[in-house]
């Protein structure tokens, strides 16, 4: 049964955000989805490229007011 | 292959130590091999109990206090804990120090001679912070 979890990483700065989504990427089972929230925008930039390049998958990239939901599934 | 990123720091400004230390993390959490070799001022941050702050080297030094700025401590044992970062310190810096390898915060490999990390540093993109 695949978990989603959120990440609450407002206020925090770059490299933070990616930093807290890979510490919780690891400890993730293959499936899970994981939902950074972030107010920084490089961060909404940062994260679907670390995605692409490590072989994950990009589910979502949505600005709610000032918050950035980012939501990746683990796939490997 | 993952890329080789080999990089030197020596200087103790805030600046300087948070950008080596945003690379070396971001780079080995997208599985780049780092490698980075601590000398001169930056390797004393590292001695177990300094608890001192790094100062600032211009104005932009002070917004790196902020709340919510990533330590430069943290970001480097990152590097280790979430990718393939190996943090080596300065055998002639430790020796000037009068410390060893020991003295120095977890995560530290052995103590590294000069000679040494320019040959494992051979053909690897090399950055001095």
């Amino acid at each position: 049964m695949s978990e989603h979890k959120v990440i609450d990483a407002c206020n925090t700065y770059c490299p933070g955000p990616l930093m807290e989504l890979i510490t919780y990427m690891k400890q993730a089972e293959v499936g899970d989805t994981l939902e950074l929230l972030s107010t920084d925008q490089g961060t909404a930039n940062d994260v679907p490229e670390w995605v692409n390049k490590i072989g994950h998958e990009m589910v979502d990239s949505e600005k709610v007011g000032d918050v950035w939901h980012i939501t990746v599934r683990k796939a490997k | 292959m993952p890329r080789e990123i080999h990089i030197i720091c020596v200087s103790g400004t805030h600046e300087k130590l948070q950008m080596a230390a945003m690379v070396a993390s971001v780079a080995a959490a997208s599985g780049e091999a780092v490698c980075v070799f601590f000398s001169m001022n930056a390797l004393t941050y590292f001695v177990k109990g300094k608890d001192a702050v790094a100062p600032a080297e211009g104005e932009f030094g002070a917004l790196l206090n902020k709340k919510g700025v990533p330590s430069f401590k943290k970001l480097f044992q990152q590097a280790g804990d979430l990718g393939d970062a190996r943090l080596l310190p300065c055998s002639m810096a430790l020796d000037l120090l009068e410390i060893t390898d020991e003295d120095l915060d977890p995560g530290f490999g052995p103590a590294t001679g000069l000679t040494k990390f320019l040959m494992d540093a051979e053909g690897a993109e090399l950055l001095t912070f």
